[in-house]
């Protein structure tokens, strides 16, 4: 159905522009005068005029037929059977396969009943949206053509159209953002609020409980493990491997851009900076690899040299190639904000004497400060968020501690062990998994913020 | 205005320059000079070294894996073994089990007789689809059904890995006396004339003495710090050592070699025997490849082998290597490239898995991706560079689309999770869903490139368009979009570099599954490569360790392309204005 | 001690009016500065007496910054820039290689065409100079220096209850005697100004010259300056370039009364420029 009907939308929507533009062109050859649009611009806005009706049809035909036809179906089966959503879902699937002729087995008589109204319903319906959209294409092609006329103003009708379509698309970025918010917000107030839900926790002991544990027991031999949800330990965890990552990024990036920006020769740039852009460039799940595999263990090893106990997936691990990870993203920021401090400011420091690190560490850094802390805070916002280095190199347990050579987990950690693999969607377990993505959204929204309006005022007061 | 008194001009105070504490001070100025910019140079050079000892670290890992070796025998086409119901055709090829015929090949190897153990320990040397290159030659040629075939036989990881050097050094030594060996299978003693043995028992007593020592350093080393666990160690590590000095102290008592030990064995008429208890005037042990008779083995004709690992450190066990070594001598033993790591798809034995499937998924998920942000991503840079009106709507957009480009990537994956597949009943592990999502993760970058492009062309270029009587949109479409096309497709290269190596969101939308086959279609399941690297990292086979790296290795060699057109496409058509 | 101070820096400045130039301060010989291929000053020889003021002028482009930037070796900054020749300070060669920079810097100090305080607190600004040459051993003493130097620039009355205040919050007028204040703070022996009054409001611009005026009791003070009623009114000595050459040198009332050159007659009765 819907190659046909896309086949006969293009062949329609051919038409409407040729047929347009012909006609146009005939008024031109006898020399009515002047047309306000060139002829390709009537068969454009013809066109349009048959493809816009000709979408929304489909668009919103589809999904409605679709409802109508499976309420249709259920109506065969008992009361049970539509409210209970597992029930539902796998009678559905039994009637299409039906429909479809890959069933295998006998199907029962209602099933055989309901397939039979679906493929009927289905087979009305297609037809009336086919003819539908077939009628509105001839009704916009007749109409289009009685309006081609030397005063016809086609060209802004049609750009008008394509403004409404540009405007369309830079929506699609802020639909996304409305998407992002609802689907997280829902589920978390689901969550924290939903009464069928068995072992929710209430707000405070989300937000305060220091015990993280969404695995109930399975078996009686696991002992008493309960479900909790304390979300205290996963900060924690979170902010261990973040701090330990600006540790290492903050001096090395701030230190390269000073130097790349103050000292470097051009040739010594020209070598640098690729070496950073390979480093930003590296996916997480190789550097992810590097901390599993070689790093980890190294740390290990030497801890083991010196007697010390270390954890095969230590925070230092992770937090150390993540640290890595954001060296280029802070040095490039900071080297911006240090390129745009005015050179007014640094010829004021040398006037008066001041060695080169003088000038910097005095009046270049002071003045370019909010772009660095804005930079910063973008780059612990990017650790926060960051996934697969944790995934692969933190651990899954929640320690409550703050020694760096202990395993800890992460937000973004417990997410993927929540979601990856089987779940069911209503269970608490699973909708944590969108509470913890939400705590995850509004924390970096607020980090990006505020480090992006600090950039946007300062970029303002140098420009 | 302040008068300068007399006070004022009396401070006058002139910068010291030639005292000598001047001079200090000025010289612990540049001191401190150099510092500062040698800490800049040695943060760069830390970044360096990481990016060297990363990439280095992958290619030392993964570079073996894209060699393999195989193990060329004469197999022997059983008729009876491919066809069903009389038959041979290439169905009944495909369905056969080529097992039998395989382990014939294997034994004809080693005539003489080898223990159950010993047999069932040499088929698991090769691959458990070891016969898949002849399968491949008869149904290509279906009239060497019949014949011996000279084929490849697909080795093991292990084997594979023994190979490329993950096994252990082998030293061996011509013996001075004549030796007899009792038997020429399973349990044996070996007498010699000269006091060979008694020289490879102080040899093994010195070596066990070795070890004691380096257990009583460590010891001594350990105590240096403190804590309980250190203490019980340190205490474990001594009494392990007073153990061995024992035996060292007995100099003439027989010793039993246990799998710590490096392993000694016998290599006397054609045959291998293990020792397992050397005293100084005989050796017993087990044979590990048949002798051919228990004849005298005259002096220099036979060897005392040293396997210097120990059996316990090594995945290989004493006969694995003896069965391997066996083969390299007599010549069966080829590398070649590993065709297979690029054809084949996903699979649980290492040696046999590829990541054909994962490149295919990317390149189904990337054409999504493209087909979705490149257009949007355009018009709506479009719209806001142009169109939009300028206001608090407009600046929202913006703002919005800047904090967009800063989400952290698993939200994306959330977002898909929870309206695609849940909300519109969208396929899982699907590349059309995963080609969405991240769709929507690569929008505001090209949205922001494409922006930073469209502004790079001069306002004067449009200005002339208009002034020739041009609408604003063909202004727009004939001369600002085309002059920013470098710019914008040097931003969506970046951008699909982006969504080339983002890993987490696809996680969440199930592209994790374990997919043996190739998929065919966008709404089939598939995975993408930087989850099969995830996948595989994840695999305790140390085998997979290195099909990992060696699939990062392809990752990177895209990305690098990648970048590459992307830096060459802003030189070519870079333009000054 | 007074009187005998003040004396003396009269008796050096009517000295120096009188004799013409018994012993330059400054003294520049063949300075040719090269960016890169473009030559921007040719040949540029000027003696520059202590105590007074010699101005610059001359049409956009002249090369008057450009040499002004020699004298303080800020041409250092820009990695293109070629200076030849010799200028000395006290008979002592600026550009001797075993010369520092910094410290010559400490003894020459700078005012820019755009106040450029540093974004710190005004008492930080002008602490900034003694404190990185050691000028102060304690922090009274600091005190003292940084409100000397305030009140020199008249610039105390106005901050003295907001010395904490950043030094950016000030206006245009207050910033640029901020700056005049933390030039002066480490005493040296010659003050470059580089068109000072060009940002500033005529209010503004009078204070500046007329602390101009007050300080060359105490320092050799060369100005570049736009405007030639600026260099009529703040001036002892002025000198007019053109195309990168020194074209005439001579008392201010000469030049603006009785040029020599025909280009200078030109530029002065506004023909040009």
């Amino acid at each position: 159905m819907s190659g046909y009907y896309f086949v006969t939308m293009a062949v329609l929507v051919l038409i409407a522009f040729l047929v347009s533009r012909a006609q146009a062109g005939r008024l031109i050859k006898g020399g009515v005068g002047q047309l306000h649009s060139l002829p390709n611009y009537h068969g454009l806005f013809a066109a349009s005029a048959v493809f816009v009706p000709m979408l929304l049809i489909y668009v919103v035909g589809v999904p409605l037929l679709e409802k109508f036809a499976q309420a249709q179906a259920l109506s065969f089966f008992g009361a049970e059977t539509a409210s209970d959503a597992l029930h539902r879902g796998a009678t559905l699937r039994d009637i299409h396969n039906l429909v479809a002729g890959q069933y295998s087995g006998t199907p029962s008589d209602s099933l055989v009943e309901a397939a039979r109204s679906m493929k009927s319903t289905l087979w009305w319906g297609n037809a009336l949206i086919f003819g539908g959209g077939v009628l509105a294409a001839l009704v916009a092609i007749g109409l289009s053509l009685g309006r081609v006329s030397v005063a016809f103003r086609a060209r802004n009708h049609f750009e008008r159209l394509v403004v409404l379509v540009l405007m369309l698309c830079a929506a699609v970025a802020v639909l996304t953002t409305i998407g992002i918010v609802f689907s997280v917000l829902y589920e978390t107030i689901r969550f924290f609020f939903d009464p069928s839900l068995k072992g929710r926790p209430t707000v405070t002991e989300f937000l305060f409980g220091t015990e993280w544990n969404p695995q109930a027991a399975m078996r009686a031999d696991q002992g008493d493990i309960k479900t909790a949800y304390g979300f205290i330990p996963l900060l924690t965890g979170t902010l261990l491997i973040t701090l330990i990552a600006i540790l290492v990024a903050g001096p090395l990036g701030l230190f390269s851009a000073v130097y790349l920006s103050e000292y470097a020769t051009a040739r010594f740039r020209a070598w640098a900076k690729p070496i950073l852009e390979i480093l930003a460039g590296i996916p997480t799940v190789v550097l992810g690899f590097f901390a599993a595999l070689t790093v980890a263990p190294l740390i290990r090893g030497w801890g083991a040299y010196f007697g010390l106990d270390v954890a095969s997936e230590s925070a230092l691990a992770a937090g150390l190639v993540m640290g890595m990870m954001i060296i280029p993203f802070i040095s490039s920021l900071s080297d911006d904000v240090i390129n745009a401090v005015p050179q007014s400011l640094r010829d004021g420091a040398y006037a008066m004497g001041a060695t080169k690190s003088e000038t910097i560490k005095q009046v270049v850094l002071p003045a370019a400060l909010p772009g660095i802390v804005s930079a910063f805070m973008l780059a612990i916002s990017r650790a926060i968020g960051e996934t697969m280095i944790v995934v692969m190199a933190a651990g899954l347990a929640a320690n409550l501690t703050f020694n760096p050579l202990e395993a800890v987990t992460t937000i973004t950690v417990q997410i993927k062990t929540i979601l990856v693999g089987d779940q069911e969607f209503d269970s608490a377990k699973t909708l944590a998994a969108f509470a913890l993505g939400f705590v995850l959204f509004f924390v970096t929204l607020v980090f990006n913020i505020i480090a992006l309006t600090i950039v946007r005022r300062y970029r303002e007061e140098y420009d | 205005m302040t008068d300068i008194t007399a006070s004022d001009a009396a401070r006058v105070r002139r910068v010291d320059v030639t005292s000598s504490a001047a001079k200090a001070r000025i010289r612990a100025r540049y001191r401190r000079e150099a510092r500062f910019k040698l800490y800049g140079l040695a943060a760069l050079s830390l970044a360096a070294v990481f990016v060297v000892v990363l990439i280095g670290d992958v290619l030392s890992r993964g570079l073996p894996a894209f060699w393999q070796y195989s193990l060329v025998l004469d197999v022997h086409v059983d008729p009876a073994a491919v066809s069903s119901g009389g038959k041979v055709d290439e169905a009944s090829i495909r369905s056969a089990d080529f097992y039998p015929l395989t382990k014939a090949a294997l034994e004809s190897m080693f005539p003489g007789e080898l223990s159950r153990k010993a047999q069932k320990q040499l088929v698991r040397l090769v691959s458990t689809d070891a016969a898949m290159p002849l399968r491949d030659e008869l149904v290509a040629n279906p009239s060497l059904v019949g014949t011996t075939v000279k084929t490849p036989l697909i080795l093991s990881a292990t084997s594979d890995l023994y190979y490329k050097g993950a096994g252990t050094q082998i030293e061996s030594r011509e013996m001075r006396g004549i030796a007899t060996p009792s038997g020429t299978s399973g349990e044996i003693t070996v007498l010699s004339s000269a006091n060979d043995f008694a020289d490879a028992l102080v040899h093994l007593k010195q070596r066990i003495a070795e070890q004691a020592r380096s257990l009583r350093s460590e010891a001594d080393r350990l105590e240096l710090f403190a804590g309980d666990t250190v203490t019980a160690r340190v205490k474990a590590l001594r009494d392990e050592a007073e153990k061995l000095q024992q035996r060292v102290d007995q100099p003439k008592v027989e010793e039993e070699l246990d799998n710590k030990m490096p392993s000694l064995l016998i290599a006397i008429d054609g045959g291998l025997m293990k020792i397992t208890k050397l005293s100084d005037v005989s050796a017993t042990g087990i044979v590990l490849l048949p002798l051919r008779s228990t004849d005298e083995a005259k002096p220099g004709t036979w060897q005392l082998v040293t396997y210097e690992t120990p059996e316990s450190n090594r995945k290989v066990t004493d006969q694995d290597v003896a069965f391997l070594e066996r083969f390299k001598q007599l010549g069966h033993v080829e590398q070649s490239f590993n065709w297979t790591f690029l054809t084949a798809g996903d699979s649980r034995e290492p040696e046999l898995a590829g990541i054909r499937g994962a490149l295919v998924g990317t390149a189904l998920t990337l054409v999504v991706t493209l087909v979705l942000c490149l257009p949007i991503g355009v018009m709506a840079a479009i719209y806001l560079e142009e169109f939009a009106p300028k206001g608090r709507l407009t600046d929202i957009i913006e703002v919005n689309i800047n904090n967009l480009a800063a989400v952290p990537s698993i939200v994306f994956g959330l977002l898909g999770l929870a309206v695609f597949l849940n909300f519109f009943g969208m396929p899982r592990s699907a590349p059309l869903v995963g080609g969405i999502t991240l769709g929507l993760l690569v929008l505001p970058t090209i949205i922001i490139a494409s922006r930073a492009a469209l502004k790079a062309v001069p306002p004067s270029i449009k200005e002339a368009a208009l002034g020739v009587g041009a609408s604003h949109q063909q202004a727009i479409f004939h001369h600002v979009l085309p002059l920013a096309m470098p710019g914008i497709m040097t931003g969506t290269i970046i951008g699909m570099a982006h969504a080339l190596g983002e890993t987490a969101p696809l996680l969440m939308i199930g592209m994790i599954a374990f997919i043996v086959d190739i998929p065919h279609g966008f709404t089939d399941a598939a995975t993408v490569l930087p989850v099969q690297i995830y996948l595989w990292s994840d695999l305790p086979e140390v085998a997979f360790k290195s099909k990992t790296a060696a699939a990062i290795i392809v990752l990177l060699m895209f990305l690098f392309v990648m970048n590459g057109a992307a830096i060459w496409l802003r030189k070519r058509f870079e333009r000054r204005w | 001690m007074h009187t005998l101070v003040d004396k003396h820096a009269d008796a050096v400045v009517h000295a120096n009016l009188a004799a013409g130039l018994s012993t330059p301060k400054v003294s520049a010989k063949d300075v040719n500065v090269y960016y890169g291929e473009k030559r921007a000053l040719m040949d540029v020889s000027v003696d520059i007496p202590d105590r007074g003021v010699m101005s610059f002028i001359g049409p956009s482009g002249c090369g008057k910054s450009t040499f002004l930037r020699c004298i303080n070796r800020m041409n250092d900054t820009i990695p293109i820039c070629r200076v030849t020749g010799k200028i000395t300070i006290d008979n002592q060669d600026i550009y001797d290689p075993k010369l520092d920079v910094v410290q010559l810097r400490a003894r020459v100090g700078m005012v820019f065409q755009k106040p450029n305080p540093f974004p710190k607190s005004i008492y930080e600004n002008v602490a900034y100079g003694p404190r990185i040459h050691g000028l102060s051993h304690s922090k009274a003493d600091l005190d003292e220096i940084v409100q000397s130097s305030l009140e020199k620039a008249g610039l105390w009355k106005e901050v003295k209850d907001r010395l904490n205040e950043s030094g950016t919050g000030m206006s245009g007028g207050q910033q640029q005697r901020l700056c005049i204040a933390r030039a002066i703070a480490v005493n040296p022996e010659v003050i470059l100004m580089d068109e000072p009054c060009s940002a500033l409001d005529p209010i503004a611009t009078a204070r500046i010259e007329e602390l101009i005026d007050e300080l060359r009791k105490n320092f050799c003070i060369i100005i570049v300056t736009h405007s030639m009623q600026q260099a009529a009114r703040v001036s002892q000595r002025t000198a007019f370039f053109h195309l990168g050459t020194l074209v005439e040198e001579g008392p201010t009332t000469e030049i603006f009364t009785n040029p020599k050159d025909k280009r200078t007659q030109d530029y002065i009765t506004g023909r040009f420029g």
